[in-house]
């Protein structure tokens, strides 16, 4: 086996010691600093007086005062053990973590994106307005909907406004509709959006295949159902082909059906929600179009809405006028209203478009392509060695639920971070499982290469169970005790 | 498996303990075992209501998140306290300290639904 990872001779070696890496307050010394500021032609002020005494504190903050090359190094080592997708293979299942071209952080740089101002005249903005126009154009041609919004801040209050836009139409038609249905699979966002819209959730059934149980779905479909909360592909990794009949199921009791957007990369080009009998759906753009990921944004989530749906959308619109100039339109007068200030994060959806747009329509279909591809050749690679509960072909990403005496997800999860891979998704959406995503963006050699890693791992537990148990050995800090950090977080550094 | 038999057990991995009608409600050492660390409960208050095959609190360990159902229906008449603080108690006694609410229900049909403690320890193990 060529795999190597760094192994301590002595399992029991020590990590390397807290003080190796010291906090900025602890590499501080009294008078240091960073900055030096030019001599104040402002006269000073007594702070007693300024200040009512009740707001002065008695001490001074314990602020840590640093040199500028001590600072600078503090910064550099945190950002080396820093783990991100342009240094190493990350495939962290349901959250499509796929390279991020750099074109797309040139376009949101420019000028005219990164210094344009929401009260702008709508004049002197038609770079930015024609691009948003544009952007919401092609996201509803790739749904097969007619219009999109690009309001929402993220998938999640994307969920919220889609719901929001379908409890308004059930309204309209005189409907006091109370129940969602989500699948026993669903993101856990989907039945919060339900709670947060003030609608009970129900869950529905799924078969032993990962697809719907279509009885359990028509047995709670009613005339009480607002929709179905859908995510196709699924979150255990695949395309539900029943989804028409799901759609006329819910049809049939004049109940919606709503696409959770977030496998949308399996998909592109390849099928469309709006053909499928989906009524609104979200995007995240973070995901299938290569936005910037992690640490909760800036995000964005799209909403894009059947035919019948379009009177309800959020307001303003970007439209295009009769003489070819872009404007914000709130003439919607069934509109749920304004859903976001603005128009989110614009640097979020410039990446977005140039992303789309870069690719063009035979690109997009390439993505879900390969993603698909490569997917379903890491499977076809490991499934000897690490059993998958649900029949293949996969989408873009696979469960493995792993069995073996020695050592369980959690510790073959550990065990990468040896071999400079990222975990996958542990432990869900099912008990002990590994949520395995590659995306289009790897080569075939980084495929490989995790492959015999994985293979590597499962010899490992076999011959040497306890190197598995007791990883990662190779990074600063070893297993964490998360129980103690959850019951009793203790979140801020205090001097002693 | 330790399964106690003086009371009911859900397909969901919840107890029931039911004395006239009053149900106590809590989870199974197999659901415990399964979560791993319970790191926090969240429990409704004394008083409020909770409806039959609806979610009355949610569970968090380390590793997941886990509503709790309780297939009666009825006003909360006592919420275990001591959670708060330790909700490691759910890992340590499941079925004793670790109960959760006691629930004043309004009908004990439901009950049939439950499985004994046999039919529940067979489906876990």
């Amino acid at each position: 086996m060529s795999v190597v990872a760094e192994m301590p001779q002595n399992t029991t070696t020590p990590k390397l010691q807290q003080h190796d890496y010291p906090t900025l307050f602890e590499i501080g010394s009294k008078g240091l600093s960073a900055v030096s500021l030019s001599k104040s032609d402002v006269p000073a002020v007594d702070r007693k007086a300024a200040v009512p005494a009740e707001l002065l504190a008695d001490t001074t903050p314990a602020l840590p005062e640093v040199g500028e090359l001590d600072l600078v190094r503090h910064y550099k080592r945190l950002a080396h053990r820093c783990f991100s997708i342009d240094e190493n293979f990350y495939p962290l299942g349901s959250c499509t973590m796929k390279y991020n071209p750099r074109i797309n952080e040139r376009a949101a740089a420019m000028g005219g994106f990164a210094n344009a101002h929401p009260y702008q005249d709508d004049a002197d903005a038609q770079g930015v307005l024609e691009l948003l126009y544009r952007l919401r154009c092609d996201l509803a041609e790739i749904a097969g909907l007619p219009e999109v919004t690009l309001q929402p801040a993220a998938g999640a209050h994307g969920e919220m406004t889609g719901l929001m836009i379908i409890n308004a139409y059930h309204r309209a038609r005189g409907e006091n509709r109370q129940t969602v249905l989500t699948p026993d699979s669903a993101h856990g966002t989907n039945p919060a959006t339900c709670t947060v819209c003030g609608r009970a959730s129900v869950s529905v059934k799924s078969l032993p295949n990962g697809r719907m149980d279509l009885d359990d779905l028509r047995a709670k479909t009613d005339n009480d159902t607002v929709a179905l909360m859908i995510t196709n592909p699924n979150t255990v990794g695949v395309f539900d082909e029943t989804i028409a009949d799901v759609a006329e199921i819910l049809h049939a009791k004049g109940a919606q059906l709503y696409l959770d957007g977030a496998n949308m990369n399996a998909i592109l080009g390849i099928t469309r929600p709006g053909d499928f009998g989906v009524d609104v759906m979200h995007y995240n753009t973070h995901k299938t179009f290569s936005t910037p990921h992690g640490c909760g944004g800036p995000g964005a989530g799209p909403v894009g809405v059947a035919e019948h749906l379009r009177p309800f959308l959020p307001v303003p619109q970007v439209v295009k006028k009769g003489d070819g100039t872009f404007a914000w339109c709130s003439d919607r007068p069934d509109t749920i209203g304004k859903v976001r200030s603005f128009m989110g994060q614009i640097g979020v959806l410039v990446r977005a478009y140039t992303y789309i747009r870069g690719l063009g329509s035979d690109g997009l279909r390439d993505v879900a392509d390969k993603s698909v591809l490569a997917a379903n050749y890491l499977a076809a690679k490991l499934k000897d060695r690490y059993p998958m509960p649900f029949p293949a072909p996969y989408a873009h990403e696979f469960i493995t639920v792993p069995d073996f005496a020695g050592a369980d997800e959690h510790d073959i999860a550990k065990r990468l971070i040896d071999h400079g891979i990222h975990p996958p998704t542990m432990s869900w959406p099912i008990h002990h499982c590994l949520m395995i995503e590659p995306t289009e963006t790897e080569s075939l050699r980084t495929l490989d290469r995790f492959v015999e890693v994985m293979l590597s791992i499962a010899d490992e537990i076999e011959s040497n169970p306890e190197v598995v148990r007791g990883a990662p050995h190779t990074t600063p800090v070893g297993r964490l005790d998360e129980v103690t950090a959850s019951r009793k977080p203790n979140v801020r550094w205090r001097p002693e | 498996m330790n399964v106690p038999n003086d009371r009911k057990y859900a397909a969901t991995h919840e107890w029931f303990l039911i004395e006239g009608d009053i149900v106590t409600i809590g989870i199974t050492q197999h659901a415990a075992d399964e979560l791993t660390d319970i790191t926090y409960v969240e429990l409704p208050d004394v008083g409020s209501t909770v409806g039959a095959g609806a979610a009355f609190g949610e569970i968090e360990s380390v590793k997941a998140t886990s509503e709790l159902v309780s297939v009666f229906g009825g006003t909360i008449a006592e919420v275990n306290a001591d959670l708060a603080d330790s909700p490691e108690l759910v890992n340590d006694d499941p079925f004793g300290k670790a109960w959760m609410i006691k629930i004043k229900a309004d009908s004990l049909d439901p009950a049939e639904t439950l499985l004994d403690a046999g039919a529940y320890g067979q489906a876990v193990a």
